[in-house]
């Protein structure tokens, strides 16, 4: 019986061994192990042993079993595995076929400008404020000390509606309106984005409408070093920590002193190159103390009060920025242009 | 102004510094210099020579054999100008020289004779055509005799000068004058100032016996001095003076209308000269034009007046339009002898009102206009007589003549170290004060830490503690302005509850796949009415023309933003972009005033436009066309993503598709409208299938609440039902869909349509339209029965309602 067992054992392992696919090994599980399987029928023929060698022969029929057993787990282990490979192999795919374009939109160049100064400023704790485009002469003029006849309001710049209706020239009637409403007890601390517009024919540098952004900070103790500590903050978030800026003198007339504020050219690092047309520096904006009659007129008492003012074009911040060389690239909206912005965050200049 | 440094250093010595350096520190103290133009490239080898002989070239009709000298030796040179004869001293460039644009002059035969060098117009030698002097601009220039042999040409002619060019602010009218930029360079380079000689001889004979000034208009011309200058010698200027004038971009004229031009440029006080024996009369009467009033200005045009425009007359005609031009009649010509020197003070107002009403601007309405020194107006009259004397061979009568009411105080502003530091953030001293007042030549007397600073006339523009503190501040420095933050109260910054719904929006479009853009809020008339939303029309709004557009395209205030974007979608598909998706946020202007008399009303809008592939994805077979409902998810998603419910009714718009078109609707109030442009509207623009929107943001703003609060998310499972119904083509998906969620509440959570099918198995005329309802209960788990009982009686409400049946 013995014999019978190890000979069942080599023939079914050598079986399990030739097995080449799944369907054969659950055959040979039947053959051998199965209810009528040899092994089993092997087994039933025990209760012609004596009493000892019952044992050793059960023994036996387990080890062989258990062998049995083993082996058709490995075998299937092996085969699975092959088979899946098979099938995944056959599930390849061309990777360089191009995948299914995603829809993305973006941010106008002019609105991501806006923004990102907005935010700046509202860190260092300003209000945004707006204000209406179709503006009266007084909020446009009058109260930002350009009195009726003023040689500075040209009136050939203005889109007038009537004689005291006028699309606003500059953001600045914003700041007359702000103080106004603070009613001349209060600080004021605002700046305002919008739209402006001036009677030009439209070209590379000339657009009759573009966008101002203007702010303005009026209390007790306002001095002149503000406004440069203020526009260094702003300059050098805005366009890098290793830029340098300058004042220089220049006039507004709601301003008293004016100046004008250039930031050291990235280009050349203030040696002097056709982007800063050889001087080292970049005008950004104008700048000044607010006029004591435009303090007066919004009903702040210039004596207790002083205030700083500044306005600045995103247009002309993105032309330099970017290297954009035609103003009207902001308001034809061609798609090839308006893509090119849409994940302007930060950046040089 | 254009400012020759070489002039400039008759006054003040800036040859410590470069023409670049001296430009750095005026643009960093005052006034920006826009660049700097050397007067002429530089050339190289060009001396003076004397013609000594000069023939017709034996071989050639116009050019001319000349024998030159030029110091160091003899040159046979082949010249073609007209003018050039035997004994003149002109500009000879040697073989070996170099000419502007880098023309090289080499020995040459010319028709078989030798030429050894070139005599040099003006032109030759880089100087623009146009301040060329008219007698020589067809030729060569001719220096005066007593020029010698050999000199450079170069240094004669000033050819190395630098020119400033300064791009005044209006304020700073005091720098359209040399005087006024050397007052403003001393001071910059702390240097001594020299001014210029005014001395006049005094004659015996007395300018009163020839002339008398009556003013009728005192207001607009406070001032009036007549100068009478006799026995002029009308000649060339001297050669400083012509070379000055071209560097100042004027060309030279003869002596007397150089002088008067070189004075209007150094004393910033424009002068007119008359030609006195053909002045008319022994009077000169000031007064304003009558109306309709005529005279021939230098320029031969007749000009009709008004009584805003001042006139010289003659007591009865005009002579000439006061402060701005001349009359033809007493131009100075070749014969002058004697003349009538004008130097006058005429008001801003009244040289402005002339420049308005005939177009003219000059030099010298320009300084009117600005204000002129008070102080300087008989002291530049007095340095023309200076210069006409010496340069013209003239007798100054004793005079002038003058009207004189101009009132030539000075102004005092008082200032403090304290508030001066106060205000700039700064800590100068009391002597640093001192010296800034000093350079800028302000006499001042100090009390204490107090200044009282007299300002001279010449800086009109300075008049109050502002001023002051600018220029303290400006000499002081800006670049010594220290960096500090605002000590004031601090507050809060931040957005407005409607720039956060903006960015709230912009920031969904942008992810939903769109792109936003900024277009013209003024559009044109054919676009004026087109696609204003349904709210905003039933307002009645009247288009706002504007009265002095720049051009027809640009002339109407918007009342939709849809045909700006329109505009831009035609813009790119001409240019082969044709799948656009863009959106704009953006004020229209309300108004239902005919005529305006009050700021229309600014509504904020959102406003959309779509057209082409939504996705292009070919090799998978997918793709997919911008239809109504991709725009009509966009728009749902955001308003889900505000919070704020909206519904859809279908409605019928001009110049939109009539079948797919919907107003947008929040609580039962149209905002706004979406919907396909109607085809004929598509074929005219030139645009394919294209979708837009247009939303008034007013409005949404009334529901917009920028805080979210928590709900919980729900614990008990969701059970879906579907069901659909048979019904007639006309019955609207969404009716039924508002009977289900009316009927299902409160358990329906949520109802989705997931298919609509008309055709076969369908009687004729029918459609079935397919629902999931989703049953959710917050508290427990439902039964269902309850279920069951909820969907019976949606179905039964629908039925009777819609008149259908359930599809089985």
């Amino acid at each position: 019986m013995k014999e019978q067992l190890e000979a069942i054992r080599r023939e079914a392992l050598a079986k399990i061994d030739k097995a080449a696919d799944l369907n054969t090994l659950q055959d040979i599980k039947v053959t051998y192990l199965g209810k009528k399987g040899s092994l089993t029928s092997v087994l039933r023929g025990m209760g012609s042993l004596s009493k000892e060698e019952r044992p050793v022969v059960g023994e036996l029929a387990n080890n062989i079993r258990e062998a049995i057993t083993n082996e058709i787990a490995k075998k299937t282990d092996v085969l699975e595995k092959a088979a899946l490979e098979e099938k995944l192999e056959k599930e390849a795919i061309d990777v360089t076929l191009p995948g299914r374009p995603v829809h993305v939109g973006g941010p106008h160049l002019l609105t991501s400008i806006i923004e990102e100064i907005e935010d700046l400023f509202i860190g260092m704790g300003f209000e945004v404020r707006e204000g209406p485009e179709v503006e009266t002469d007084y909020y446009n003029f009058e109260a930002l000390n350009l009195p009726k006849g003023h040689p500075a309001r040209d009136m050939q710049d203005t889109f007038y509606l009537t004689n005291e209706l006028l699309l606003r020239t500059h953001t600045s009637p914003v700041q007359a309106r702000t103080m106004q409403q603070y009613g001349g007890s209060q600080s004021v601390k605002m700046i305002c984005p919008g739209k402006v517009y001036r009677r030009d024919t439209d070209d590379a540098t000339h657009s009759h409408q573009f966008t101002q952004i203007e702010g303005l900070y009026v209390d007790k103790h306002v001095r002149m070093s503000d406004l440069k500590g203020v526009l260094n903050k702003f300059a050098k978030s805005m366009f890098g920590d290793d830029r340098k800026i300058r004042l220089r003198p220049s006039f507004f007339p709601f301003t008293e002193p004016s100046v004008e504020m250039d930031i050291s050219c990235k280009v050349c690092e203030g040696v002097g190159c056709s982007v800063c047309k050889q001087s080292g520096w970049i005008e950004i904006l104008g700048a000044g103390m607010v006029h004591p009659n435009v303090l007066e007129m919004a009903g702040y008492d210039p004596e207790k009060y002083t205030g700083f003012a500044f306005g600045m074009g995103p247009e002309r911040i993105a032309m330099l920025k970017y290297g954009i060389d035609d103003i009207r690239n902001f308001y034809t909206n061609d798609k090839r242009f308006l893509t090119q912005y849409h994940h302007v965050k930060g950046g040089t200049l | 102004m254009l400012v020759s440094v070489n002039w400039l250093n008759n006054y003040v010595d800036t040859s410590s510094v470069s023409p670049e350096e001296l430009a750095e520190l005026i643009t960093k103290t005052g006034i920006e210099v826009d660049g700097i133009d050397y007067f002429a490239e530089q050339s190289s080898n060009v001396v003076v020579g004397h013609v000594d002989a000069c023939e017709q070239h034996p071989n050639a009709d116009k050019l001319n054999l000349c024998q030159v000298d030029v110091g160091e030796e003899k040159l046979q040179i082949i010249c073609g100008a007209p003018n050039v004869r035997q004994g003149q001293k002109v500009a000879v460039a040697k073989p070996g020289a170099v000419l502007p644009g880098n023309v090289k002059i080499k020995k040459t035969k010319l028709r078989g004779v030798e030429s050894n060098g070139m005599i040099c117009s003006l032109q030759e030698l880089g100087i623009a055509e146009k301040y060329v002097p008219k007698d020589v601009a067809d030729g060569i220039f001719v220096f005066p005799k007593d020029t010698a042999i050999g000199a450079d040409v170069q240094r004669l002619l000033n050819l190395d000068d630098a020119v400033l060019e300064f791009d005044l602010t209006p304020n700073r009218a005091d720098a359209l004058s040399m005087l006024g930029v050397a007052y403003e360079t001393a001071a910059i380079l702390d240097t001594e100032l020299t001014l210029p000689d005014e001395h006049v001889h005094t004659d015996s004979e007395q300018a009163s016996d020839y002339i008398s000034v009556g003013v009728d208009a005192a207001d607009l011309n406070p001032y009036y001095g007549a100068f009478i200058v006799k026995d002029i010698d009308i000649k060339p200027s001297p050669l400083w003076m012509r070379n000055a004038l071209m560097a100042a971009g004027i060309r030279p004229i003869n002596n007397v209308v150089d002088i008067t031009n070189y004075v209007l440029l150094e004393y910033g006080q424009p002068l007119h000269a008359f030609d006195y024996d053909r002045f008319g009369s022994k009077h000169v009467v000031v007064r304003r034009a009558g109306d309709n009033e005529r005279m021939t200005t230098l320029d031969g045009e007749e000009r009709t007046l008004s009584s805003d425009n001042l006139v010289i007359t003659n007591g009865q005609e005009p002579v000439a339009l006061a402060g701005v031009m001349g009359g033809a009649n007493t131009e100075v010509n070749d014969d002058t002898k004697t003349i009538l020197l004008e130097a006058a003070y005429f008001s801003p107002q009244a040289v402005r009102a002339t420049v308005r009403d005939t177009g003219l601007r000059s030099d010298s309405s320009a300084r009117f206009e600005k204000g002129v020194d008070p102080n300087r107006v008989e002291r530049a009259g007095l340095r023309a007589c200076h210069l006409l004397e010496k340069y013209a061979g003239a007798t100054v009568l004793t005079g002038p003549i003058v009207f004189d009411e101009l009132d030539r105080t000075e102004k005092t502003v008082t200032i403090t170290e304290k508030l001066i530091n106060h205000r700039l953030g700064t800590v100068i001293t009391s002597a640093e004060i001192e010296t800034i007042l000093n350079k800028l030549q302000f006499p001042f007397v100090k009390h204490d830490d107090m200044f009282t600073v007299t300002v001279p006339t010449r800086r009109g523009d300075i008049a109050i503690f502002e001023d002051m503190l600018e220029e303290v501040a400006r000499m002081y420095g800006y670049d010594n302005l220290p960096y500090t933050l605002p000590e004031g109260s601090s507050q809060a910054g931040g957005l407005t509850k409607q720039q956060e719904l903006k960015r709230e929006i912009s920031s969904y479009l942008q992810g939903a796949g769109l792109m936003e853009t900024m277009t013209y809020s003024l559009t044109d008339e054919a676009s004026i009415e087109r696609l204003v939303s349904p709210e905003l029309r039933a307002k009645e709004p009247k288009p706002v023309r504007l009265p002095m557009p720049m051009s027809e395209d640009h002339n109407y205030l918007r009342l939709s933003m849809v045909p700006e974007l329109l505009k831009s979608v035609a813009y790119n598909r001409a240019r082969s972009q044709m799948d656009i998706s863009y959106f704009e946020m953006g004020n229209v202007f309300v108004t239902n005033e005919q005529t305006l008399s009050q700021q229309p009303s600014e509504n904020l809008r959102l406003a959309g436009a779509m057209t082409g592939m939504w996705l292009r994805h070919p090799w998978q077979h997918e793709q997919k066309q911008v239809d109504f409902y991709l725009v009509k998810g966009v728009l749902e998603g955001l308003f889900a993503y505000l919070a704020i419910p909206i519904s859809f009714e279908q409605t019928k718009l001009t110049d939109m598709h009539p079948g797919r078109c919907a107003s947008i609707l929040i609580d039962g109030r149209i905002v706004g409208f979406l919907g396909q442009t109607h085809p004929v509207l598509e074929k005219e623009l030139d645009l394919g299938e294209t979708f837009v929107f247009d939303i008034d943001l007013d409005q949404v703003m009334d529901f917009y609440t920028n805080t979210t609060s928590y709900e919980p998310i729900p614990k008990y499972p969701a059970i879906a039902r579907d069901i659909a119904f048979i019904v007639d083509e006309d019955v609207l998906a969404g009716d039924i869909k508002e009977t289900i969620e009316k009927e299902g509440a409160p358990l329906v959570k949520n109802v989705r349509i997931f298919d609509v099918y008309k055709g076969d198995n369908l009687p004729e005329g029918k459609k079935s339209i397919a629902y999931s309802l989703f049953y959710q209960d917050p508290e427990k788990t439902l039964q269902d029965d309850e279920v069951e009982q909820s969907y019976q009686t949606i179905v039964a409400s629908v039925n009777e309602k819609f008149d259908s049946y359930v599809r089985s």
